[in-house]
């Protein structure tokens, strides 16, 4: 009941894949993907719907067998050991893995008598996880009378009856209100602190950014990014020149000279007359801004910053995360 | 533990390394499953309405209704009919589960079953320890208002127990069925018409309801060999009398194929998943 075995395994990192592949039919969902995930830390895979994150992620948890490529988790490989790997492992998926008409308690100790404890051990792992994760107060009520906060709290909690090697989160926040997210995210950093390594997966940049140690970018199942928060933002160039325009009118003029001045290619936003656009340096972007007036584009405001995530992941896939664009050939 | 003041947030310091015990075995696995099934009944009950009104329903039409004109009496019918509707209800409920199955299935708590090092039939046997207390529940209250109406087993307390261990048989071999079904259809509606569009001709097209005497020479050479007129046979030999190991043997080919067949389909479907 000590962390000691945990421990004293070998440094090796928690996850390696190489080239894995899966495909649904003619649709090739994840298309090669190598991934290090080292012990102990909270790695973000990023990316939009479809993307291939999921089904990275089932690979990774022997849900679902790859097409191609190899992997190991906790040491064990994938095909070869599934079973090491599953006693290595826990996953919460997308959906809560819970029995909607059993109680919360009751969940925890059926996943604990499966996992092999005995009566009374596994109603003591039950409560003591309710407790810790504030459930004591709905313990005897069915999960199907739990509010989104709970469940995901629950299924978290249902994944840590015997302490993982590797934690999986499939979209752990997805469709949670703004508190019982931070509730979650406070769990991970929780969690990671005492040692568990955590997979999440994300379509939400500010979760990658406030958990991750690393994130690793992901669309059309291939790996087109990966670091730090920071690396991602550097590499995008010095910062973002945002402009927003006094007559709407002037759109497409203004977005042809500041591609023509900066090199690179403008961000539209929908509601605003704003563009957005990579600048390499405070004095290009001067440049550029003293173009558009010599042109007689008037502004109402400009500013430059720091590029955010979401301006890292269009610049990386030509995509938004969080609105639709029509022209998604921009960066492919 | 759970007087510690409530947080606005779930505090996780007190959450320590747990090791895990040693590997329970497959049956361990498969109890635990069966446990789930028993809580089931104390947290749906209502469960046990839809299982038992369809074949109070048969009984009491049957036997008024179409009983007398059958069989020249209601009393003589009710003895005909009831080891036939105890048949038909465990062929019915299987469709249910099934059904629950794939209801089961669409969320994600299979999802995590799959990802425990468990026994991988482990959920499957646990959903047929389910199953089968649901038959006996079922044929139990049935049986008892058999009893009520006036239906007397001849054959006494033996022959009843007799019956309902054939009837579990039966249950455990026709399942498989239907757990195939659940895994290969997302929709559980769908799963329970697809269930009820085999099982019907199966079941009037037996000699659950009738002598097949007064059928027409092609039906009865199909109602002879049906698998569900075997069936009830042999329940029926064993309650009312008159029946031999042969008749019971001839019952448990269907089930024992069945499940000789789907056991190992329903692993592989369970494991592409």
């Amino acid at each position: 009941m000590t962390s000691d075995a945990y421990r004293e395994s070998a440094p090796e990192p928690a996850i390696v894949a190489k080239g894995l592949i899966k495909r649904f039919g003619d649709v090739t969902a994840v298309a090669g993907i190598d991934l290090i995930v080292p012990r102990g830390m909270i790695f973000a895979i990023l990316g939009p719907n479809g993307a291939g994150k999921t089904t990275l992620m089932r690979m990774l948890a022997t849900l679902t067998v790859p097409d191609g490529g190899a992997a190991t988790v906790m040491g064990h490989d994938l095909t070869a050991a599934p079973d090491a790997v599953r006693s290595a492992i826990a996953m919460t998926g997308q959906f809560a893995s819970l029995d909607e008409d059993l109680t919360g308690r009751e969940n925890l100790i059926l996943i604990a008598r499966l996992w092999g404890f005995k009566g009374r051990a596994a109603r003591e792992r039950g409560d003591e996880l309710l407790a810790a994760f504030d459930l004591s107060d709905a313990a005897t009520k069915q999960v199907k009378d739990y509010s989104g906060g709970m469940r995901r709290r629950l299924d978290i909690a249902a994944s840590l009856i015997v302490t993982p090697g590797v934690l999986f989160l499939d979209e752990p926040t997805t469709g949670l209100d703004p508190k019982a997210r931070q509730g979650v995210w406070r769990m991970i950093r929780g969690l990671a602190d005492s040692g568990v390594t955590i997979l999440l997966t994300t379509q939400y940049l500010e979760e990658a950014d406030q958990l991750a140690s690393r994130i690793a970018v992901i669309d059309h199942g291939r790996k087109i990014a990966e670091g730090t928060s920071r690396e991602l933002k550097a590499a995008t160039g010095s910062g973002f020149l945002h402009v927003a325009l006094a007559d709407p009118g002037h759109l497409d003029r203004a977005a042809a000279v500041l591609e023509e001045q900066l090199q690179s290619s403008v961000q539209r936003s929908a509601e605003g007359a704003t563009l957005s656009i990579i600048a390499k340096s405070p004095e290009a972007a001067n440049a550029a801004l003293a173009t558009l007036i010599a042109d007689g584009i008037a502004l109402a405001d400009f500013s430059m910053g720091q590029p955010t995530l979401d301006e890292v992941f269009f610049a990386l896939t030509g995509e938004r995360t969080t609105t639709d664009m029509p022209e998604r050939e921009a960066a492919e | 533990m759970s007087d510690r003041p409530m947080n606005d947030l779930p505090d996780t310091a007190g959450l320590r390394h747990v090791a895990r015990p040693p590997k329970p075995s497959a049956f361990s696995n498969a109890l635990v499953f069966g446990w789930r099934a028993v809580l089931k009944f104390k947290h749906v009950p209502e469960q046990l309405f839809d299982l038992v009104m369809t074949p109070i329903m048969f009984t009491l039409l049957f036997t008024f209704v179409f009983g007398g004109a059958l069989a020249g009496s209601t009393g003589d019918y009710l003895q005909f009919f009831l080891p036939g509707i105890l048949v038909q209800t465990v062929m019915f409920n299987s469709v249910y589960s099934g059904m629950g199955l794939s209801t089961d299935l669409g969320k994600g708590l299979f999802d995590r079953f799959r990802s425990l090092p468990i026994w991988p039939l482990a959920p499957f046997a646990g959903l047929m320890v389910g199953d089968i207390l649901r038959h006996l529940i079922a044929a139990t209250i049935i049986l008892t208002i058999g009893l009520i109406l006036g239906y007397r087993p001849e054959t006494g307390i033996l022959g009843v127990l007799g019956a309902f261990a054939l009837l579990v048989a039966i249950g455990f071999g026709m399942g498989w069925i239907f757990m195939v079904l659940g895994l290969l259809i997302r929709t559980p509606t769908t799963v329970m018409t697809m269930g009820f569009t085999f099982l019907f001709p199966l079941v009037f097209a037996s000699n659950i309801m009738v002598d097949p005497a007064t059928m027409p020479g092609w039906l009865r050479s199909f109602v002879d060999v049906n698998p569900v007129s075997l069936m009830t046979t042999a329940i029926r030999g064993l309650m009312n009398g008159g029946g031999s190991f042969a008749d019971v043997g001839l019952a448990l080919i269907a089930p024992a194929l069945v499940t000789a067949i789907l056991a190992p389909v329903t692993l592989m479907l369970y494991r592409r998943r």
